[in-house]
């Protein structure tokens, strides 16, 4: 009897959770794989069915392949070195140094921030004309350039931009890590004469495996998923489409030229890529991280 | 000690690139239209112009983007941690059919990108007559898969004992669970309202495509409205985003270790 009325209870407790992520995430999920084997405007009531048409039609289209490239440069340009620098920084500030708060509340800043507020900021900076960065590139002798105008830097300017936005988190995540190293394990190695880049190269590095593999794949899945800052800083995908990221590409295929079955087969498509990358990473990546005490 | 100095300089370096936007920001905020477009460049406002903030505040519906904003973080974050702790309380210590199954479930539709989403749920948001609507922008993300994985890390961590002592004294689960064990869980709760508060307030994308009237967009939607607008007004720009910051960076910098912590403990999961 207790048991049926445990049951009961229970789905009681996840009925809310449940009914929401089954109406507004799985049910739309198996919609939009049904939408991507149509063509429809969404305004007019005929949708013609055209089975894997809108998939095919994907392999063919430049833009797309624009986008992806686009979104895998923008992704490799972010991610490692945006590790490497919360690195060295939470490095820097695990070292019992004085104004630790201070230091790392500023670096965490940027993160609680708003992206389109900042956004704002970052357009002023980079105005090719009026712009703070090259009056401040003037003064150490490099001629002005056009930064989010130029199909050149544009790209590289956004990277910049977004690695100030998310570097504190990284930071947060990776002082997590490193407290969680027993101070035994250093004391250890210095009994052994280890000096501090052995140690460094040794113990810190390998047993903050888990926290970097944690790191790559929230940034990875952040940065797939880009686009407030290319909405904000380079309207219509930026020169000769140069910052145009998947999801913006997929955002202007639905919502401005309203091909609703070629946007959810490019959605999909972006969701096989990051199933497919997350399942790499797990084979490549996880094997190496079991240092876990 | 040597090395403790090039350290603090290097953490500073860091720091006034980081706060720099942020500083630059708040000085053409003050300046006067024409000292914004000058060469060369002038780092000071000449005199301080605070008219900017009121002209910029009343050149777009600022007020109504705060109220919008505020209204739907403060429902969809109270309606995240309630969801998320009820549905990771069944998950953690109760048993029920198909509870694995059902956890997994939740745990793959993280795998699922808002993308693939958010063209069926802006037709069913159509088809309720949601759109733009409060319903609309708060409904879909009253549950968050994420915020139920940190409850339930957290809820399997109390110890068994506490809940039989609580039925020794005639407590059944619901009144376990408000009266002791919501109690001590202040740090999860924390995490999660931190979690759902930036995400909810910074998000973008979904209330871009569900709100068409000025009256209900929230204040990224229009801030994005006021940059098309005053494309080249630099002070005006810079002073809009001051005030859409301002209010954010105090809340943070008077409650900066539960921010940090609370997005800290989120990392562990």
């Amino acid at each position: 009897m207790r048991s049926i009325k445990e049951e009961t209870l229970a789905y009681i407790f996840i009925l809310p959770a449940l009914s929401i992520i089954f109406i507004f995430h799985i049910v739309p999920a198996l919609y939009a794989l049904r939408i991507s084997l149509y063509s429809w405007d969404m305004i007019s009531s005929v949708k013609e069915f055209v089975g894997l048409k809108n998939y095919i039609l994907l392999l063919y289209d430049k833009e797309f392949w624009k986008s992806l490239f686009n979104t895998v440069y923008f992704t490799l340009g972010v991610v490692p070195l945006s590790i490497l620098i919360s690195l060295v920084i939470a490095l820097f500030l695990n070292t019992k140094i004085r104004g630790l708060s201070f230091y790392r509340s500023v670096y965490f800043l940027p993160v609680v921030t708003s992206m389109n507020a900042v956004a704002m900021v970052w357009l002023w900076i980079y105005n090719p004309d009026y712009g703070i960065l090259n009056y401040l590139l003037g003064k150490i002798g490099i001629s002005s350039q056009k930064w989010l105008l130029s199909p050149y830097l544009a790209m590289p300017a956004v990277i910049l931009m977004s690695i100030w936005k998310s570097l504190g988190y990284n930071i947060v995540i990776y002082l997590v890590g490193l407290q969680n190293i027993p101070e035994e394990y250093y004391s250890a190695a210095q009994v052994d004469g280890g000096g501090r880049f052995a140690m460094l190269k040794h113990i810190t590095v390998p047993l903050l495996m888990p926290t970097t593999f944690f790191i790559i794949t929230v940034s990875f899945i952040s940065a797939f998923h880009t686009f407030t800052q290319i909405y904000m800083l380079t309207p219509d995908g930026g020169p000769l489409k140069s910052t145009s990221l998947i999801v913006y590409y997929l955002y202007q295929n639905a919502f401005v030229f309203f091909k609703m079955g070629y946007a959810s087969a490019m959605a999909f498509v972006l969701f096989i890529i990051m199933f497919l990358f997350t399942l790499l990473q797990h084979k490549f990546l996880e094997k190496r991280i079991h240092y876990e005490i | 000690m040597k090395t403790k100095v090039f350290i603090h300089i290097v953490l500073f370096i860091g720091i006034i690139i980081m706060s720099f936007p942020f500083l630059w920001m708040i000085l053409t905020s003050f300046k006067p239209q024409d000292e914004v477009l000058q060469i060369p460049l002038k780092w000071l406002p000449t005199k301080f112009e605070f008219s900017n903030y009121i002209q910029a505040w009343e050149s777009a519906s600022f007020g109504r983007y705060f109220f919008n904003s505020i209204l739907v973080t403060v429902i969809t974050v109270f309606g995240q941690i309630f969801t998320s702790a009820l549905a990771g309380y069944a998950f953690a210590k109760m048993k029920f059919t198909g509870k694995n199954l059902i956890f997994y479930v939740f745990l793959g539709t993280m795998m699922i990108p808002l993308e693939v989403t958010l063209i069926p749920n802006y037709i069913l948001m159509k088809e309720l007559g949601w759109l733009n609507t409060y319903f609309g922008l708060i409904v879909p993300w009253f549950a968050s898969v994420f915020g139920i994985f940190l409850m339930r890390q957290f809820f399997k961590t109390v110890p068994q004992e506490l809940f039989e002592a609580a039925e020794m004294d005639g407590c059944g689960h619901w009144s376990y669970l408000w009266k002791i064990l919501f109690p001590i869980s202040t740090p999860v709760f924390v995490s999660v309202g931190i979690f759902s508060m930036i995400s909810t307030w910074n998000s973008f994308l979904w209330p871009l495509i569900m709100t068409n009237s000025t009256n209900m967009r929230t204040l990224p939607v229009g801030l994005t409205y006021f940059t098309l607008e005053f494309s080249t007004r630099y002070h005006l720009l810079m002073a809009a985003a001051t005030m859409a910051i301002l209010p954010v960076a105090l809340v943070y910098f008077i409650a900066q270790r539960h921010f940090i912590q609370g997005i800290a403990r989120t990392g562990l999961g």
